[in-house]
C-alpha cells in the first residue's frame, strides 16, 4: 500500500509538494463496468483526477505518482457499491466538491459514492467483513436454500483454488458469518438471491468461492451466469452478523 | 430496419473470457448514436486485438471525421481472442462493434485498416465471425462494402479476393467522399445493386475496386498485365494526400479505455510524411510530402488532449520527430508549459543526432526519464549508404557521448539485419559500435553501470521502395548471421555483460514478405492458412512459420511459382510488378534509379532530404498535386492561464 504521508525529499528529481489533506473515498462500480479489473479502474481513477484538476501529491523521483492508495478491492466482474480508496492532497479542499469533480470526470458506471476527511486511523484495519448479494438466474428459491442449509451445517467446506503459485486447497467456511436465500421479486424468470456476509481474512474468501463450497457442500446447480455485487464493508457487528459503516468514523471527526 | 444490441446475449458470457472488458466499450469520449439517425453506417475495424487496435491514430481519426456527420454513423471493432471466438460460435453471437454491440453484417461498410500484412488472418475471422462472405464475388446486397485503408493497402492484392474495394493514403477526405457517394446511392434506391456502387466509387479514381481488374500471367509465373475489366474504371488508381494539418486537429475527442493498452499515452501527429530517402522504408516513400502542424497548431492539440484524456504522457508523433523545422521551440516552450504537472512529452522516433540529447533533456524535465532509442539500421557505414541512412560512426559515438554525459544509462539501438549487399561482416559491425557505446560511456560518465541495448529486426522489402526489386534475404542466412554476432558479443569479457541483445528469428520475415510483396495468388494461402487454424499472425507465440510453409506449398502447387519466388528471389525492371497499377505518386524510374544507385559498386550514391536541398525529382508533388509543407513559422506559445 502506497503511504500518502511522509515529508517529500527535496534532494530528489522532481521535488514535489507536501500532503496537508487526506480524503477517504467510497465508490462503486456498476453494470457493464465491472469488468473492469482492479488495474483498470486504478488508470482510470488516476486520469479522472488529472481531469477534474483535483491538487493531489505525488511521490518524487524519476516516475512520479500520485498519492492513491487502495483498500481491498472487489474481483473483476464482480459489482460493487462499496469499494474504497484515499488520496493525498496537496490543499484542502471540500470533499463534497472533489466528489462531484471526479464523479463527473468518471465514465457512468465508475460512480463516486461519498468523500470524508479522513480521521486518524488506519482504515483497512476498519474492513474487517463484506456483505454480497450474489444474484443466481434460473435456480429456484427451494433449491437456493436447500443448498444454503447444508453448507451451514458443515464445519469446513473445503475447495480448491488457483493462486498464483498452483492450485491451493482453502476453507471457505470459517469466513462466512451469514448466509441467506430470497427470492428476486422484480424477475419474472425464477432468480434466487444470496445475501452473503464474509469476515476478511487471508487468503480471502471471494464470492466465486462461495459459490464453489455451495457446490462442492450442498449440490448447487448454476443455469446462468451468476452476477455478484459487494454492498458494504467495514467493521463487523459479531453479535448481529452485520456489516457497518466504515466512515463513520471520519464524519463524527469532522 | 432496427438493429438490436447484442450486448444482453454477450454479458452473461463475458465471465468466462479473458480480459472481459475489452469487449465492453464505453470508453470515455466514445460516440454512440441512434441506428436511424444515420444514412450511412460505417464499421472501422482494426485487425488486432483491442489492446493493440484502440490507440491506433488511423482509427480514432477517421472515427471521430466520420461521427462529426449528423448524417454518419461510425463505430469500431476489433479482433477478438480465441477464447472469445469460440464463445461467439458457441452461442451464435456475430462479431460485434464494441460501442453500440450491433452486429458488423448491419452496416453499410466495413473499412479496415491494415498497418501490417499479418492482420489478414484476423480479417477473416471478424468476416466469418460477421457472417459476411470471405469472397468478394460471393456477397450480396445485404452486405455490407468491405474497405481496406492503412500502410498495407499500397499492395492489397494478396487479400484482393476479400475485399471490395482499398484506399490508398490519407483516409480523412476519402472516407467522407466515400459515404456521399453511398449515401447518394442509397437514397435513389440502391439502382444496380452493389455492383453500381462499386462502379461509381471506381469511376471517382479514389477507390480500387480489385474485381473491376483483370490480372493475366506469363508461362513463367510473372505477371502479364493487369486491366481494367470494365469501361470507365480508372488504369491507375492514385493515393490521397491531406494538405494543412491545421485544419485537421484529430483526434478531438481522443479515446481513453479503461483496459490497458500498448500506447497509454495522448498523440499528437506534428507532421506528416518523410523525405529523409531511406531506401528500406516504405512509410517515408509513400506518405511524402512532409506536412508539417505548426508549433501553434500542436500545442493546441496538447492541451486539449490533456484536458479531454487526463493522460500524463504526450508523444509527439511522426515519422522522424526531431526533424519539425521548430522542434527545439516546441519542446522548450511544452516544457515550460507543463512545468510542475508531472505531464512527460516523448519523442517516439529520433534519428541519430547530437542535437536529440538536447531535446530529450528537455522532454524528460517534467516527468519521467525512460531509455534513448537511435536507429542506425545499418551496422557498417557502408551498408548505411546502401540504405541512404546517413550516419557516421563518429555522429553516432558524440550523440551516445552526449546521452551518457547528461546522466542517461541505457541506450536502445536499432538494427536490421537482411538489407541488400549485406554481408557477414556489416552485421559483425553492430558488435563493434555497441562495443564502442559502451567503451565512450564509461569514458564520459565515469561510471560502469552504463548499458546498451542492441534491437535486431529482419528487412523486409516493401512496395513502392527503391528495395522492391530486391531479393530478401533467406531466414537461415540471416538466423546464422545474428548468431555469430551473439557469440561474438557474449564471448566478450570487457563489454559483452554491458550489452543487451534483442533479435526475432527470420522465418516470421519471410511470411511478411510473402504477404507484402504478393500477387493475388496469395490469397489462396491466406485462407488455407487461416482455415487450419491461424490467428494472430503478429504476435509470436501464435505465429507458425510451419503453418504458412505448408500452406504456401499446397496452394501454390499447380502453379509455376512458390514461397521462394515471392520472396528471395530479386525482381527485374520490366517485370510488371503486382501493384504497379497502384499509384503512390513516386515516378518508377526514380525509384528504379535510386535502387541502382544503392547498388553502385565504387560505393553507394547518397539522396539527399528535398526539404533543405533542391527537389530530386521523385515524382510525387507534380503526379499529386502537392507540396512540401513546412515552418519554421516563428510563433510561439504562451503560457497557459492557471485555473
Amino acid at each position: 500500500m502506497t503511504t500518502l504521508e511522509g515529508t517529500p525529499n527535496p534532494e530528489a528529481p522532481n521535488p514535489q509538494l507536501p500532503i496537508v489533506q487526506k480524503l477517504r473515498i467510497q465508490y462503486a462500480k456498476r453494470g457493464r463496468l465491472r469488468f473492469t479489473s482492479h488495474r483498470d479502474f486504478a488508470r482510470a481513477f488516476e486520469r479522472a483526477v488529472r481531469r477534474a484538476g483535483i491538487p493531489i501529491g505525488h511521490s518524487s523521483g524519476f516516475t512520479p505518482h500520485p498519492k492513491i492508495s487502495y483498500a481491498n478491492a472487489s474481483p473483476t466482474g464482480a459489482a460493487s457499491e462499496a469499494e474504497y480508496l484515499e488520496i493525498g492532497m496537496t490543499q484542502p479542499c471540500d470533499p463534497e466538491q472533489v466528489r462531484g469533480a471526479l464523479d463527473s470526470a468518471l465514465p457512468d458506471g465508475l460512480d463516486i459514492v461519498e468523500v470524508v476527511i479522513a480521521a486518524p486511523g488506519t482504515f483497512a484495519d476498519r474492513l474487517e467483513a463484506s456483505s454480497w448479494q450474489i444474484a443466481l438466474p434460473g435456480v429456484s428459491l427451494e433449491h437456493a436454500e436447500a443448498v444454503t442449509k447444508a453448507f451451514l451445517a458443515a464445519d469446513e467446506v473445503l475447495i480448491e483454488r488457483i493462486m498464483k503459485r498452483g492450485p491451493r486447497t482453502i476453507d471457505c467456511r470459517a469466513a462466512v458469518v451469514a448466509l441467506s436465500a430470497r427470492l428476486d421479486d422484480a424477475n419474472s424468470e425464477p432468480c434466487a438471491i444470496l445475501a452473503v456476509v464474509v469476515r476478511h481474512v487471508t487468503p480471502s474468501v471471494r464470492p466465486d468461492d462461495v459459490l464453489a463450497g455451495l457446490r462442492s457442500s450442498g449440490g448447487l446447480e448454476l443455469k446462468q451466469t451468476p452476477i455478484a455485487t459487494r454492498l458494504a464493508q467495514g467493521p463487523l457487528d459479531s453479535e448481529t452478523g452485520t456489516v457497518g459503516d466504515p466512515l463513520v468514523f471520519d464524519r463524527d471527526a469532522s | 430496419m432496427s438493429v438490436e444490441s447484442l450486448f444482453p446475449r454477450l454479458e452473461p458470457l463475458l465471465p468466462t473470457v479473458g480480459k472481459p472488458i475489452q469487449y465492453v466499450g464505453g470508453e470515455l469520449n466514445a460516440t454512440t448514436k441512434p441506428w436511424e439517425s444515420a444514412e450511412v453506417r460505417w464499421a472501422l475495424m482494426y485487425p488486432d486485438a483491442y489492446e493493440v487496435g484502440l490507440p491506433n491514430q488511423g482509427v480514432q481519426i477517421l472515427y471521430e471525421v466520420l461521427n462529426e456527420r449528423d448524417w454518419i454513423l461510425a463505430e469500431r471493432t476489433y479482433a477478438v481472442f480465441s477464447d472469445m471466438e469460440k464463445v461467439m460460435r458457441d452461442n451464435d453471437i456475430p462479431q460485434f462493434t464494441v460501442d453500440a454491440h450491433r452486429p458488423v453484417r448491419a452496416f453499410d461498410l466495413l473499412g479496415v485498416s491494415f498497418s501490417t500484412e499479418l492482420g489478414y488472418t484476423n480479417f477473416l475471422t471478424a468476416l466469418d465471425l460477421a457472417d459476411i462472405p470471405l469472397h468478394a464475388v460471393d456477397r450480396g446486397d445485404d452486405d455490407p462494402i468491405v474497405l481496406a485503408g492503412g500502410h498495407s493497402a499500397f499492395n492489397p492484392e494478396p487479400v484482393a479476393d476479400f475485399l471490395d474495394a482499398a484506399v490508398l493514403g490519407d483516409g480523412e477526405e476519402i472516407v467522407l467522399a466515400i459515404s456521399e457517394v453511398v449515401r447518394e446511392w442509397k437514397a435513389e434506391g440502391r439502382p444496380g445493386g452493389r455492383d453500381e456502387v462499386l462502379l461509381r466509387l471506381a469511376k471517382s479514381g479514389g477507390v480500387y475496386v480489385p474485381k473491376f481488374y483483370d490480372v493475366t500471367y506469363l508461362p513463367d509465373g510473372r505477371i502479364q498485365r493487369v486491366v481494367p475489366n470494365r469501361p470507365g474504371v480508372p488504369w491507375r488508381v492514385a493515393k490521397h494526400t491531406l494538405m494543412d494539418l491545421d485544419s485537421w486537429p484529430y483526434p478531438k475527442n481522443p479515446l481513453v479505455p479503461l483496459a490497458e493498452t500498448v500506447h497509454e499515452r495522448f498523440s499528437v501527429e506534428i507532421f506528416r510524411g518523410c523525405t529523409r530517402g531511406c531506401r528500406f522504408c516504405q512509410a517515408g516513400m509513400i506518405t511524402r510530402p512532409v506536412r508539417e502542424r505548426s508549433i501553434e497548431g500542436i500545442g493546441a492539440m496538447v492541451q486539449n488532449g490533456l484536458d479531454k484524456t487526463g493522460f500524463e504522457e504526450v508523444g509527439l508523433l511522426s515519422l522522424s520527430s526531431a526533424d519539425h523545422t521548430e522542434i527545439a521551440e516546441v519542446a522548450k516552450q511544452l516544457g515550460d508549459r507543463y512545468e510542475g504537472t508531472n505531464t512527460s512529452l516523448s519523442l517516439p522516433s529520433t534519428r541519430v543526432d547530437a542535437f536529440n540529447i538536447t531535446l530529450a533533456n528537455e522532454f524528460s524535465r517534467n516527468g519521467r526519464r525512460s531509455g534513448l532509442t537511435f536507429a542506425p539500421e545499418g551496422g557498417s557505414e557502408r551498408l548505411r549508404k546502401v540504405i541512404n541512412k546517413m550516419v557516421t560512426e563518429d555522429d553516432l559515438i558524440a550523440t551516445v557521448a552526449a546521452a551518457y554525459s547528461h546522466g542517461w544509462r541505457q541506450v536502445k539501438l536499432y538494427f536490421m539485419c537482411g538489407l541488400p549487399t549485406e554481408t557477414d561482416d556489416d552485421v559483425m559491425q553492430i558488435g563493434e559500435l555497441a562495443k564502442r557505446v559502451i567503451q565512450t560511456g564509461r569514458e564520459v560518465s565515469g561510471r560502469n553501470d552504463i548499458r546498451c541495448t542492441v534491437s535486431i529486426g529482419g528487412f523486409v522489402p516493401k512496395p513502392h521502395t527503391p528495395f522492391q526489386w530486391a531479393s530478401q534475404l533467406d531466414h537461415v542466412t540471416t538466423d546464422d548471421r545474428l548468431k555469430k554476432l551473439r557469440d561474438a558479443v557474449r564471448a566478450d569479457r570487457k563489454y559483452g555483460k554491458a550489452i543487451g541483445f534483442r533479435y526475432h528469428d527470420g522465418q516470421p520475415g519471410i511470411i511478411e514478405g510473402l504477404l507484402s510483396r504478393g500477387d493475388r495468388r496469395v490469397g489462396r494461402i491466406i485462407e488455407a492458412v487461416w482455415r487450419d487454424g491461424g490467428r494472430f499472425d503478429g504476435w509470436s507465440e501464435h505465429f507458425s512459420y510451419d503453418r504458412w510453409a505448408t500452406q504456401t506449398e499446397i496452394a501454390l502447387a499447380d502453379e509455376p511459382v512458390d514461397l521462394d519466388w515471392f520472396t528471395v528471389r530479386e525482381r527485374e525492371y520490366a517485370e510488371v510488378l503486382p501493384w504497379d497499377h497502384l499509384d503512390a505518386g513516386l515516378d518508377r524510374d526514380w525509384l528504379w534509379e535510386d535502387w541502382q544507385d544503392s547498388l553502385n559498386p565504387d560505393g553507394a550514391l547518397e539522396v539527399e532530404d528535398c526539404r533543405w536541398t533542391p527537389c530530386f525529382d521523385c515524382g510525387v508533388c507534380p503526379q499529386m498535386d502537392t507540396e512540401i509543407q513546412i515552418g519554421p513559422t516563428g510563433k510561439t506559445l504562451l503560457p497557459l492561464s492557471v485555473v
